[in-house]
């Protein structure tokens, strides 16, 4: 437990000192979302409506971003093949690194879409809940993403890879995220999406590392 | 401790880089690796440490020690080994005594509780001659001063089995010499080794395996 406590540590404490992820994840939310109303125009009406999808699908495009970085700086110094060695089995080193990713991309990511919100004349009723799906749905993205990065370690413009992968497995987050959203604008229930939604984390935080494990020891060969 | 090497083949893409190669390697002693450019030491080195699956054969590590021959059960060789490869494994954001506490903390082992992670870092960075590099970030260091940060790394966490992949690489002799002192102790201690080197290196007790390079097979 401390070597997945170190690791957890040294990933946080290089995301700050490198600092480019995160602002860059950041930036690029930020943009895409003010990008979209200056092509959708001046229907308040239509932005409030659209604005929780448009601030999903941004949170997804814009956590994909750094989710190259994930094992592949690791890789580039030789780091991983000594984290291979050593007691801890290598899927608790993708759950240390995939949690890792979501605590310092995933949560910023959420907690800046109310501000994000104010630009798309989002109803502030529907904040607490919004950042809520996204807390909750956040976890499948990192550790999704964690098996997308694993399977395109070695591969040249593997970030680009990674999109084609890994984008068709967030739709179902992204439509029980909407529709936990949705379920307090009078749309359905929204205790039971919000429901499969953690399922769907809690699922990929037990399977993924595996798979992404697997991944990782045939790319390390 | 024993590590059992049993008939290996090891293929990189389709292409022998080891035919049958067996040894036995006793606790205490070490084994150096010799051959030329493209003759299979690295692949051999990667396939011990359990990173590339042998084409067949067999590797162990056997307990065999006390009076009663030890346990005889086999384990992992990845979980008691060492392995530095062509790259240091260490991170340039953080200083030199950062990246050594974290591997202490990471590796660190039942046989490490006596000595604080702290203490540790401290005897490996002095070994080494960095203790005046401790809070310099790594990306500032040359490259011979990254390597024997990287070679720190043995001596914050005990594991019986070294895995060192043309360890001399960008070091001066008086680092080279430090390096073959550890090896030594280590060995001394019960330990064993396996270097893979192009230069001579003092190591004692050793034995050598000479590899060949085969030619490209259809």
């Amino acid at each position: 437990m401390s070597a997945f406590l170190a690791l957890l540590k040294r990933d946080l404490m290089l995301s700050v000192r490198q600092g480019g992820a995160l602002g860059t994840a950041l930036g690029f939310y930020m943009l895409v979302v003010t990008l979209l109303p200056l092509g959708l125009g001046q229907d308040l009406n239509l932005l409030s409506r659209i604005a929780p999808g448009i601030l999903w699908i941004a949170l997804l495009l814009a956590a994909l971003l750094s989710l190259g970085r994930v094992f592949s700086s690791d890789h580039e110094d030789g780091t991983l093949d000594v984290l291979a060695t050593g007691r801890m089995p290598l899927e608790m080193v993708v759950g240390a690194k995939a949690l890792a990713h979501w605590i310092s991309t995933g949560i910023p990511l959420a907690l800046t879409a109310p501000v994000l919100g104010l630009m798309l004349n989002l109803d502030i009723a529907v904040y607490p809940l919004l950042m809520a799906t996204m807390l909750v749905g956040t976890p499948a993205v990192s550790f999704i993403g964690a098996v997308g990065a694993a399977l395109t370690l070695r591969s040249y413009r593997g970030g680009l890879l990674i999109a084609l992968l890994v984008l068709p497995l967030y739709v179902p987050t992204l439509i029980f995220g909407m529709a936990a959203v949705n379920g307090l604008l009078g749309v359905s229930g929204t205790s039971a999406a919000m429901l499969i939604l953690a399922a769907l984390s809690l699922t990929s935080v037990v399977l993924c590392p595996f798979a992404a494990a697997a991944a990782l020891r045939v790319q390390m060969q | 401790m024993q590590l059992v090497a049993e008939n290996l083949v090891l293929e990189r893409g389709n292409r022998k880089v080891a035919n049958d190669v067996s040894f036995t390697l006793e606790g205490g002693s070490g084994l150096v690796l010799t051959g030329p450019n493209g003759s299979g030491k690295s692949t051999l080195l990667r396939a011990l440490a359990g990173y590339l699956r042998p084409a067949s054969g067999s590797v162990r590590i056997l307990d065999v020690s006390g009076s009663n021959g030890g346990t005889g059960e086999s384990c992992e060789v990845g979980e008691v080994c060492h392995f530095v490869g062509h790259l240091d494994g260490i991170k340039s954001h953080l200083t030199a005594a950062e990246n050594l506490t974290f591997w202490a903390t990471y590796l660190s082992d039942k046989a490490d509780s006596g000595h604080s992670v702290a203490h540790r870092v401290y005897d490996a960075l002095e070994v080494f001659a960095l203790d005046a590099l401790a809070d310099i970030p790594a990306g500032y260091m040359s490259a011979g001063q990254k390597r024997r940060l990287g070679l720190a790394r043995l001596l914050v966490a005990h594991r019986p089995l070294w895995l060192l992949d043309e360890p001399t690489v960008s070091l001066d002799t008086g680092s080279a010499d430090i390096l073959v002192k550890a090896i030594n102790r280590h060995l001394r201690d019960g330990g064993m080794a396996i270097v893979a080197t192009h230069l001579p290196l003092a190591i004692e007790p050793a034995r050598g395996i000479s590899l060949v390079r085969k030619e490209a097979q259809a």
